[in-house]
């Protein structure tokens, strides 16, 4: 369980470590619509090099990122083997049946791949420098117009930050329901496809009735605290919108430009 | 000091799914200020009567009366300002994504004002010697700790009533003796009224006075040392008795002459002491 970078937050005191969690998300969100933009290789040159820049200023190591790209690679290098193989156009290197390797069939898999890299490497940037709660706060505080069409953007986000707060809680306890059922003969990840199942159903039962016990637990918990629903709550934690974040937006409309500028160099 | 703040008058409660009543015509005043322990086996309804308490079940009969505030739907979530309840498993009532959040929560639902709540979350972390960790998520504290930060989430909420609904029970000797010492200091220090429904003998037997159920029934409600006199009862009744009683009944065994009256773990040394010193 290791292996998941997914929410995975390394703490820090970068300046990106420090930008309000909302502009992060907005930003990253952004920088994944405009990588769609880029079509030659200035273009995705000044995107690596703007990627790239953001990922030293976090100050986390570049492994981390590495290893964010890891659980994709067969995905990415598939997409980059069809593009590779399969597009037609641009002097003709190598032919067999449908295949053929061409100049424009490079590039277009070169581009696959950097956008590829791009996206994750951004996308790891947000969850490694940002803590999954306020990663939720941002979500509550960008949902909140939507308040108006009766979306009940104050229970989802609590439903968002109780489940984030849980998964700890209940990693832990998968790993000891796994143990007891081990050390009682079950065999985790052994045996044909159909015994592999098998054997994970003494794992779930009891997870999903210990979920129950603890979700009652814990609504009576919330209850016994005066919990009456999102009305009339104050807020303990709260993000402020500094100069960082409008400057963080000012350098992103800066890249738009630029970027806009080589598309038709 | 002497007026009653809890007052509880034929009680009964029964689950849906259950043909037995939880609790039967049940009767209990609490003075303001006071510590009282209410010990009893598994299922001889000690957390139903908590949760009645704090109006989180609906009794079938009897009223329940907090601060002469009588217990009804529409008084409920003012009664409940009143009463901090502190549960049993510390994992699963931990609301909030760390400890200074799970501090603010009953506040935050209280609406108090932000500036205010960072100040009582501040004070009551604090007083449970918590503040170092206001950052920790839980799954970085022990039991114990968790524990404690229940307890300052209930601090911070200023209620007259503390319950401690087996609050010690999953904790390790050392945490159960630190949550032991700080009802102590909130009972006598700050005052609180403190209802502590409790499996632990010892934790019991600090109380100013304890109430015992059987099978939903009150059976006796006096001070510690009128209560663990009755011993042999008492564990017929599927409870222990404190070391200080089982010290007295080995010596017992041996044939020599011991006090009738219960001895608390001083007044058992100062026996001892005296009974060498005769000799």
């Amino acid at each position: 369980m290791n292996k998941v970078i997914l929410g995975r937050y390394i703490p820090g005191k970068s300046i990106i470590h420090r930008l309000d969690p909302r502009s992060k998300l907005i930003l990253s969100f952004y920088f994944i619509v405009v990588i769609f933009l880029a079509n030659n290789w200035q273009t995705y040159a000044l995107l690596s090099f703007f990627t790239i820049m953001s990922v030293f200023m976090s100050g986390v190591s570049f492994s981390f990122f590495l290893k964010g790209v890891r659980p994709l690679i067969w995905l990415i290098l598939f997409t980059v083997l069809l593009q590779v193989f399969f597009s037609r156009g641009g002097t003709v290197y190598w032919q067999f049946g449908p295949l053929s390797l061409t100049s424009s069939g490079v590039i277009n898999g070169s581009y696959v791949f950097c956008r590829f890299v791009l996206i994750i490497f951004m996308s790891t940037l947000l969850t490694l420098t940002t803590a999954p709660l306020e990663i939720a706060d941002a979500m509550e505080s960008l949902m909140g117009p939507l308040k108006k069409i009766k979306v009940p953007v104050y229970e989802i986000s609590l439903m968002l930050s109780i489940a984030l707060r849980f998964v700890p809680t209940l990693m832990d306890e998968t790993e000891k329901i796994m143990n007891a059922q081990r050390s009682r003969g079950v065999n985790f990840g052994e045996g044909s496809i159909v015994q592999q199942i098998k054997s994970v159903i003494p794992l779930l039962i009891p997870l999903f009735v210990s979920s129950f016990n603890r979700a009652e637990d814990l609504a009576t918990a919330m209850e016994a605290r005066g919990y009456r629903g999102g009305e009339g709550r104050t807020k303990y934690r709260v993000h402020f919108w500094r100069l960082n974040d409008t400057l963080a937006c000012v350098v992103f409309a800066f890249l738009t430009v630029i970027l806009l500028g080589l598309r038709n160099w | 000091m002497e007026e009653p703040i809890i007052e509880i008058s034929d009680l009964s409660f029964k689950y849906p799914q259950q043909k037995r009543e939880a609790l039967s015509h049940l009767d209990l005043t609490v003075t303001s200020g006071e510590w009282v322990a209410v010990i009893g086996h598994n299922g001889s309804g000690k957390s139903t009567l908590a949760k009645l308490v704090d109006g989180l079940l609906v009794p079938e009969t009897g009223t329940v009366k907090i601060a002469g505030v009588s217990l009804t739907s529409e008084t409920l979530w003012d009664i409940r300002k009143n009463i901090g309840m502190v549960f049993q498993n510390p994992d699963n009532q931990f609301v909030g994504a760390n400890v200074e959040e799970d501090v603010a929560f009953g506040l935050e639902n209280q609406g108090v004002p932000r500036e205010q709540m960072i100040e009582r979350v501040r004070s009551a972390l604090e007083s449970v010697g918590m503040w170092d960790f206001a950052q920790h998520e839980p799954a970085r504290l022990s039991g114990g700790q968790k524990q404690r930060v229940a307890l300052a989430g209930v601090i911070a909420l200023r209620p007259k009533i503390i319950i401690m609904d087996e609050a010690t029970s999953m904790l390790d000797p050392e945490g159960r003796k630190e949550i032991i010492q700080l009802i102590k200091n909130l009972n006598q220090k700050n005052g609180f009224t403190v209802i502590s429904i409790t499996h632990d003998i010892e934790e019991a037997s600090l109380a100013e006075r304890v109430v015992v159920i059987d099978d939903g029934v009150l059976v006796q409600n006096d001070k510690p040392e009128n209560v663990f006199q009755r011993g042999a009862a008492l564990i017929e009744s599927g409870l222990d008795i404190p070391f200080s009683e089982k010290l007295k009944n080995e010596i017992k065994n041996y044939g020599i002459e011991v006090p009738q009256e219960y001895l608390t773990e001083k007044g058992m040394v100062d026996w001892l002491c005296q009974f060498i010193s005769k000799k």
